[in-house]
C-alpha cells in the first residue's frame, strides 16, 4: 500500500494542477463543458486519494510520511527542499481541502453558468485546490510561504473576478495587502527559524526546539527577549493575516465582492484557516512560548466577539456569513492559545463543512433572487427553496453549538479548554467566547428567520418566479449538510483520548487543558447530557429565542433597540472604525510619505540642488572663464599687468615679513 | 567535439558587433532581411551561450573559456577573456534579452531600423565583452564603449526629454567611471599588471582600499543605481525607447552589481568592510524610501524605473551583510547565501524589468501615453495581455514561485543572520513592492474601460504573446526551480567569500 500512497501524494496536488492549467490556458479550445468537467475530475480525483489517505494514515494508522521531491535550490550548505510530510494533521486537512473543494467544483456549474468568465473561474478555483493542498502537506517552511502566498494570489484573483466592479478591485488589492502585511511577519519568523535552526525542515527543526527553549535574542538594545516568542509571535502574525484576526481582519468582510463559491471554499472553508492549521502544525514551537499563548488567547477571543456583534448589524446575507466566520476563526484562535490545538483543528473541520453550506445556501437564495443579497427585501423563502431553507437550518444549528450537531462537540470542548486553561489571559477569553455564543445564536437565526420566515419583501414580479436552486446547486448542499450534523458523533472520541492527531499536534504536560477534558468524557451521550449543566447551551438557546422574538415575533423590535441606541449602532455599522482609520491613516499616510519623499527628496533636494544645482554652478563658473577668453589683446595684456603686479605684491610681502 | 576549441567568448563578443555592423550595410531599404539578419546574429549569440553554459564545468575553481594575449605589450594590456560562475548567468541573461529586443523592434520601430538593430547589436557584444574581461583595460573600453550606442538609442529614439536624459545618463555615468580608471592605473602601479585577477591578489593598506573603494562605488554605484545617485535611471527610462529600456534595466544596471563583485569587494575587502554599514544603509534606504516615491508615480515606466531601484537595494545589501555575519558568526555559509541571494536578484529582475516594460511599451504602442491616469479596463479588450501583465506584476511583487521571489526570500533570511532591523526593514518591500505594483495594475489593468479608445485595443499579437511567453517560461522555471542557477554559481561564490572575509592588510 505505501508503494501507491507516495504516487497517491503526487497525483493528489498534481490533478487539479493540470486541470486549472487545461481549464486556463486552452479555456476557448475545450469550451464550458470541457472545462467543468476536467476540473471536476481533477479534484474529484484528488477528494477520493485524499479519503484513502486519510484510511491508510488515520483508520489504518500507518506510520508518517515525510520526504522530500526536489532540491529547490542549495544555498550557503543549507538545501531547501518541496517535499511532503503526511501525517494525521494533514491527511485531515487534505480531505477537508479537496472534498469541501469538489463540492464547490460542483455547485459551481450551475451558480457560474452564465457567466462570461467560466472557464477562468474553473482555472481559478482548481489552482487555488493546488495550492492549498501544497500548503497543507508541505514538509518544510519554504514550501508553507509557498503555499501560503499562492492560495493569498488565487484568493486575489477571486475577489476581483468580476474585475469591472469598483468594489471588487478595491477589495482585492486590499485583501492581497493585508494578507502581504501578515506574511511580512510570517517571513520574518521564517527567517528566525533558519538563523537558529539551520534548517526550514518541520522535523528537523521540532527535533531541536528543546535546545532553544531559553535561547534570547535581541532586538531591541538591552531587552533580551525569548527566542521562541519572538518566532511564535512573528508566525502567528501570519495567521493572523490569512486567518482574518483583528485588527487584520478588514480584508474579509469585503472579499464578499466576489462570487459565492469562492466565498464559500477560500473565506470560510479553507483558506482562512491556513493559519489555524500552521499554528497547529507548529504546536511543538508554540508550547515554549506562554507569552505567545496569551497573545493568541486575547486576539482569538476579541475577534470572536467583536466580530459576532458585527455580525447584528448587517443586511446583506454574505456579509452576515462573513462576520460569522471571523467569529469563529477568533473561536478556533482561543483554541490555539488555550493549547488546545486538537479542538481547535476539530473546529475548523466541522466549520468547514457547516460553514461552506451556510455559504452555498446563502448562494443559492441570491442567485434565485436574481443577486439580490440584502435581506430586508427576502422573507418567506421556505415555501419556495425547501431544500435551501432545510439545509441551511441545518448549518445555522451546527454553528450555534445545537446539542449533538457537529458544531456543538467542537465548540463545547472549545470553551471548555479554556475555562480549564491555566494562562493570564485565559478568563477573559473565557467570558468573551462565552458571550460569543449568545451572539452567535442570534446573529444565525437573524438571518435564517429574516431569509426564509415573514412577510415576503420583494417585489411581486421577483416573487411570483420564485422556485428552488437547480440540482448541480442543491447536491453539495445536501451532502455537506450530512458532515455538518453527524460528524462530531465521529470525531468527538478520537479527539478527546487525545489519538486522533498522535504525535502530529505536540502539547506540554502544564497546558494539556483537552486532557482534564477527556479524563472526565464517559461516552457521547454522558457529553451531551453533561452539557446542560453548562451555561454554553442555554446562552446559545436564549440567543435563538430572542432572535425569534426579534424577528418572528415583534418585527418591530429591532427597529425600537436601534433608536434607543443609536450612537452604538453607528459604531457598529461603521465596523468601529477599521475601515476609515485605516483608509486615512495608512493608504492616504502611505500616499503622503511617497508624495512628500518624490516631491522634496528625489525633485527638490537631489535634483534640484545637488544635480541640476552642481550643473548650474558650472554653468556660472564656465561663464565667468569664457568672459576672460574675450580674444581682445588688451584684455589678455590687462590681465599680465594686473597678475604681474599682484606677484609682485606677494613677493615684496614675503621679503618683508 | 569540434566546439572544444573555438574562441566562444570571443564569438560572444564580435559576432553581434560585426553582425551590427553589417546590419548598418545592409541598410534601411531591405528593412525585411535587416530585420530576419539581425534576429538571426541574436539567436546565434544565444545559441553560443547556451553551448558556453553546457560547456561549462560547475565544479571547477577559476576561469573557465581563457583567451589571452597581448594587446599592448609595453603596458602588458592583454585581450585577456574567461568566466566563471557570476559571469556565466550574465552573459546569458544579456544574449537571451538581445534576441528579445529584436522580437520586440519588429513592428514597433520604423525610423532607421538598420542603424537601431546595428546599435542593439554592438550593444550586446560590448556587454558580453565587460562581462568577459578579465583585463581591467579591455573591460574599462568595454564599459566605456558601451555608453555610445546606450546614448545614441535614447538619443535617436527617444521621447521629447531626451536631450536632457541622454545628457544626465551620460554625465552621470561618465563621471562615475573615471575615478574607476584612475583606481585601475593606481592598482597597476602597485600591482604591475592590469590582470583582475593578479590585482584582486595584491595587498594594500586600508587607506589606499578606502580611497580605491570610493572610486569604484562611484562607478558601480551609478550604474545600479544606488539612492542618492539614482536620479539620472528614471529620467532615462521614461524617454528612452522600450528595448533601450529593457536593455538598461535588465542588464546596464547588473553592470554594477557586477562591479561590486568583479572589484570593489575582492581589490578592497577591508574597505568593503569599513564601509560595509553605510552600504547597508544605502541599500535600505534604496529599498524603502524608493518604495514610498514608487508608490506615487503617474508615469507608469518610472514606476517600474523607481522598482527597478529598490529591487537593486537587495542585490547591494545581499553584497555587503555577509562581512557583518562573517564578524559576528565567522561562518561563510550565511555569507554565501547573502551573495548568491544578490546574483539571483540580478538575474531575475532582469526577466521581471524587461517583461515589465516591454508591457508597459505594448500599450505605449497603441495609445501612445506612458501615464496611468489614460488608461483604466485594458483587460476588457486585452485579457491575454492583462493574462501576461498580471504573472509579471505578481513576480515583481515577489510572490513566491516566480523568479522575483528567489533572491529576495535569501537576502531577508541572511540579514536576518546579521540583524532582526536588517530583516525588518528589508521585509517592508513585501508590502510596498505589492502595494505599487498592484495598484498600478488595478488602475491600469481592470475596471471598466474608461474610453473608447481604451475599449477598442486590439490585444497582443502573435509577436509580442511569443515575447511574453518566452519571458513567462523563465521568470516561472527559475521560480519553481532554481537550483540550476545555483549550481552556476557556488563555486565561484564560496571563492570570493574566501577572498573577502580575508584581511589584505600586511
Amino acid at each position: 500500500m505505501s508503494g501507491y500512497m507516495e504516487t497517491f501524494y503526487l497525483i493528489i496536488v498534481l490533478a487539479p494542477l493540470f486541470a486549472s492549467l487545461i481549464a486556463g490556458l486552452f479555456g476557448n479550445l475545450v469550451g464550458r463543458h470541457g472545462a467543468h468537467w476536467v476540473t471536476n475530475i481533477g479534484v474529484g480525483i484528488s477528494t477520493v486519494l485524499s479519503l484513502l489517505v486519510y484510511k491508510h494514515h488515520i483508520i489504518d494508522g500507518a506510520a508518517d510520511y515525510n520526504q522530500s521531491i526536489y532540491v529547490w535550490l542549495t544555498s550557503g550548505g543549507i538545501d531547501f527542499q518541496i517535499g511532503f510530510l503526511i501525517d494525521k494533521l494533514s491527511a485531515t486537512m487534505m480531505v477537508v481541502v479537496s472534498f469541501v473543494s469538489w463540492m464547490i467544483h460542483i455547485y459551481t456549474i450551475g451558480y457560474m453558468q452564465n457567466d462570461p468568465g467560466y472557464q477562468r473561474f474553473f482555472s481559478y478555483i482548481s489552482l487555488f485546490t493546488f495550492a492549498m493542498l501544497m500548503l497543507v502537506m508541505s514538509n518544510n517552511f519554504l514550501q508553507l510561504f509557498f503555499g501560503w502566498e499562492a492560495v493569498g494570489l488565487v484568493s486575489y484573483l477571486l475577489i476581483g473576478f468580476w474585475y469591472k466592479k469598483e468594489s471588487a478591485i478595491f477589495a482585492n488589492l486590499k485583501a492581497f495587502l493585508v494578507n502581504r502585511i501578515g506574511d511580512f511577519g510570517f517571513l520574518l519568523g521564517i527567517a528566525a527559524v533558519l538563523m537558529y535552526f539551520d534548517t526550514l525542515d518541520y522535523v528537523e527543526v521540532f527535533k531541536n526546539v528543546e535546545q532553544h527553549a531559553d535561547t534570547t535574542i535581541t532586538i531591541i538594545n538591552g531587552e533580551p527577549w525569548s527566542l521562541m516568542t519572538v518566532i511564535c509571535i512573528s508566525l502567528f502574525i501570519g495567521a493572523m493575516g490569512k486567518s482574518a484576526q483583528v485588527p487584520l481582519h478588514v480584508w474579509l468582510p469585503d472579499s464578499m465582492e466576489g462570487p459565492t463559491p469562492i466565498s464559500a471554499l477560500i473565506h470560510a472553508a479553507t483558506m482562512v484557516t491556513a493559519g489555524i492549521f500552521m499554528v497547529s502544525r507548529m504546536s511543538p514551537l508554540f508550547e515554549l512560548s506562554a507569552t505567545a499563548l496569551n497573545f493568541i488567547l486575547i486576539i482569538g477571543a476579541i475577534t470572536a466577539l467583536s466580530m459576532g456583534i458585527l455580525g447584528l448589524v448587517q443586511n446583506d446575507i454574505k456579509r452576515v456569513v462573513a462576520y460569522s466566520t471571523l467569529s469563529q476563526l477568533g473561536y478556533m484562535t482561543v483554541a490555539l492559545g488555550a493549547s488546545a490545538y486538537a479542538a481547535a483543528m476539530f473546529h475548523l473541520v466541522t466549520h468547514a463543512f457547516f460553514k461552506a453550506l451556510l455559504f452555498l445556501a446563502a448562494g443559492s437564495v441570491i442567485i434565485v433572487m436574481h443577486h439580490e443579497q440584502d435581506m430586508r427585501k427576502m422573507g418567506g423563502l421556505f415555501k419556495y427553496m425547501p431544500i435551501t431553507c432545510f439545509t441551511c437550518f441545518i448549518g445555522s444549528l451546527a454553528l450555534i453549538g445545537f446539542p449533538g450537531t457537529s458544531g456543538f462537540f467542537s465548540k463545547d470542548i472549545i470553551i471548555e479548554a479554556v475555562h480549564y486553561s491555566s494562562l493570564p489571559a485565559s478568563s477573559f477569553a473565557y467570558y468573551s467566547v462565552l458571550l460569543g455564543v449568545f451572539i452567535t445564536a442570534l446573529y444565525s437565526f437573524r438571518l435564517f428567520f429574516m431569509t426564509f420566515f415573514g412577510k415576503e419583501n420583494m417585489s411581486r414580479e421577483k416573487w411570483e418566479k420564485l422556485h428552488e436552486a437547480p440540482a448541480v446547486v442543491t447536491t453539495p448542499l445536501l451532502v455537506l449538510a450530512i458532515p455538518s450534523l453527524i460528524l462530531g458523533f465521529f470525531l468527538i472520541d478520537p479527539v478527546l483520548s487525545g489519538n486522533y492527531f498522535g504525535s502530529a499536534i505536540y502539547v506540554s504536560s502544564e497546558n494539556n487543558a483537552l486532557s482534564i477534558i477527556g479524563a472526565e468524557y464517559k461516552g457521547i451521550f454522558s457529553f451531551i447530557t453533561h452539557a446542560f449543566l453548562h451555561p454554553p447551551v442555554y446562552l446559545s438557546f436564549a440567543g435563538l429565542f430572542v432572535a425569534w422574538l426579534c424577528y418572528i415575533k415583534f418585527p418591530n423590535l429591532p427597529g425600537m433597540i436601534v433608536g434607543h441606541i443609536g450612537f452604538i449602532y453607528r459604531l457598529l455599522v461603521n465596523k468601529y472604525g477599521f475601515d476609515d482609520f485605516n483608509q486615512v491613516f495608512f493608504a492616504g499616510g502611505v500616499r503622503k510619505i511617497g508624495h512628500l519623499l518624490s516631491h522634496y527628496g528625489d525633485a527638490k533636494l537631489i535634483d534640484g540642488l545637488l544635480v541640476n544645482g552642481s550643473a548650474k554652478s558650472i554653468r556660472i563658473f564656465s561663464s565667468f572663464i569664457r568672459h576672460m577668453q574675450s580674444g581682445y589683446l588688451y584684455h589678455y595684456a590687462f590681465s599680465i599687468i594686473i597678475g604681474l603686479l599682484l606677484l609682485i605684491a606677494i613677493f615684496v610681502h614675503g621679503v618683508f615679513y | 567535439m569540434i566546439l572544444d576549441n573555438i574562441p566562444i567568448l570571443s564569438i560572444l563578443i564580435w559576432m553581434p558587433i560585426l553582425g551590427g555592423i553589417w546590419s548598418l550595410i545592409i541598410g534601411d531599404q531591405q528593412e525585411k532581411v535587416v530585420k530576419h539578419f539581425s534576429l538571426l546574429i541574436s539567436l546565434a549569440t544565444f545559441l553560443f551561450s547556451i553551448i558556453l553554459y553546457y560547456q561549462f564545468d560547475n565544479n571547477f575553481l577559476g576561469m573557465q573559456f581563457i583567451e589571452e594575449f597581448y594587446w599592448i605589450e609595453s603596458f602588458s594590456i592583454k585581450y585577456h577573456l574567461g568566466v566563471d560562475g557570476i559571469a556565466l548567468p550574465l552573459i546569458m541573461l544579456t544574449s537571451f534579452t538581445t534576441v528579445i529586443v529584436v522580437l520586440a523592434a519588429w513592428e514597433v520601430i520604423d525610423e532607421y531600423i538598420s542603424f537601431y538593430m546595428c546599435a542593439f547589436l554592438i550593444l550586446t557584444g560590448l556587454m558580453n565583452g565587460v562581462f568577459a574581461a578579465l583585463d581591467s583595460i579591455l573591460f574599462y573600453v568595454f564599459w566605456e564603449a558601451m555608453l555610445i550606442p546606450m546614448f545614441l538609442i535614447i538619443g535617436i529614439w527617444g521621447g521629447p526629454n531626451r536631450v536632457y536624459a541622454t545628457i544626465k545618463f551620460f554625465l552621470y555615468t561618465f563621471l562615475g567611471s573615471v575615478f574607476m580608471l584612475v583606481a585601475l592605473l593606481y592598482l597597476y602601479s602597485i600591482s604591475g599588471s592590469f590582470n583582475i585577477e593578479d590585482m584582486q591578489q595584491t595587498s594594500l593598506g586600508l587607506t589606499a582600499q578606502k580611497l580605491i573603494f570610493i572610486a569604484f562605488f562611484l562607478a558601480f554605484a551609478v550604474k545600479i543605481p544606488m539612492w542618492p545617485i539614482h536620479t539620472w535611471l528614471p529620467d532615462a527610462h521614461v524617454e528612452a525607447p522600450t528595448g533601450g529600456s529593457v536593455v538598461l534595466a535588465a542588464i546596464m544596471l547588473k553592470m554594477g552589481g557586477y562591479g561590486f563583485l568583479r572589484f570593489s569587494l575582492p581589490i578592497a575587502p577591508d574597505a568593503s568592510f569599513f564601509f560595509a554599514t553605510p552600504m547597508i544603509l544605502l541599500s535600505l534606504i534604496a529599498i524603502v524610501y524608493i518604495g514610498f516615491v514608487a508608490l506615487v508615480q503617474e508615469d507608469m515606466k518610472k514606476l517600474i524605473a523607481y522598482s527597478s531601484i529598490s529591487h537593486m537595494g537587495f542585490v547591494t545589501l545581499g553584497f555587503f551583510i555577509p562581512f557583518g555575519i562573517f564578524a559576528s558568526t565567522n561562518s561563510l555559509s550565511g555569507a554565501v547565501m547573502g551573495i548568491e541571494g544578490a546574483l539571483m536578484q540580478m538575474i531575475s529582475h532582469g526577466f521581471i524589468s524587461a517583461a515589465m516594460f516591454l508591457c508597459v511599451g505594448m500599450m505605449y504602442d497603441r495609445l501612445h501615453s506612458r501615464m496611468i491616469k489614460d488608461y483604466g479596463g485594458v483587460i476588457n479588450s486585452m485579457p491575454y495581455f492583462a493574462a501576461f501583465m498580471m504573472l509579471f506584476a505578481m513576480a515583481n511583487s515577489g510572490l513566491p514561485g516566480t523568479s522575483g521571489f528567489v533572491g529576495e526570500f535569501l537576502v531577508i533570511l541572511s540579514s536576518f543572520k546579521l540583524n532582526f532591523w536588517i530583516a525588518f526593514t528589508a521585509g517592508l518591500t513585501l508590502i510596498l513592492g505589492a502595494a505599487y505594483t498592484l495598484w498600478m495594475y488595478k488602475r491600469v489593468i481592470f475596471g471598466e474601460a474608461i474610453k473608447e479608445e481604451v475599449s477598442d485595443l486590439k490585444d497582443i499579437d502573435a509577436r509580442e504573446s511569443l515575447i511574453l511567453f518566452l519571458l513567462a517560461v523563465v521568470v516561472l522555471l527559475f521560480g519553481i526551480w532554481p537550483a540550476p542557477l545555483f549550481d552556476l554559481m557556488h563555486v565561484s561564490i564560496q571563492q570570493l567569500v574566501e577572498q573577502i572575509t580575508q584581511s589584505k592588510i600586511l
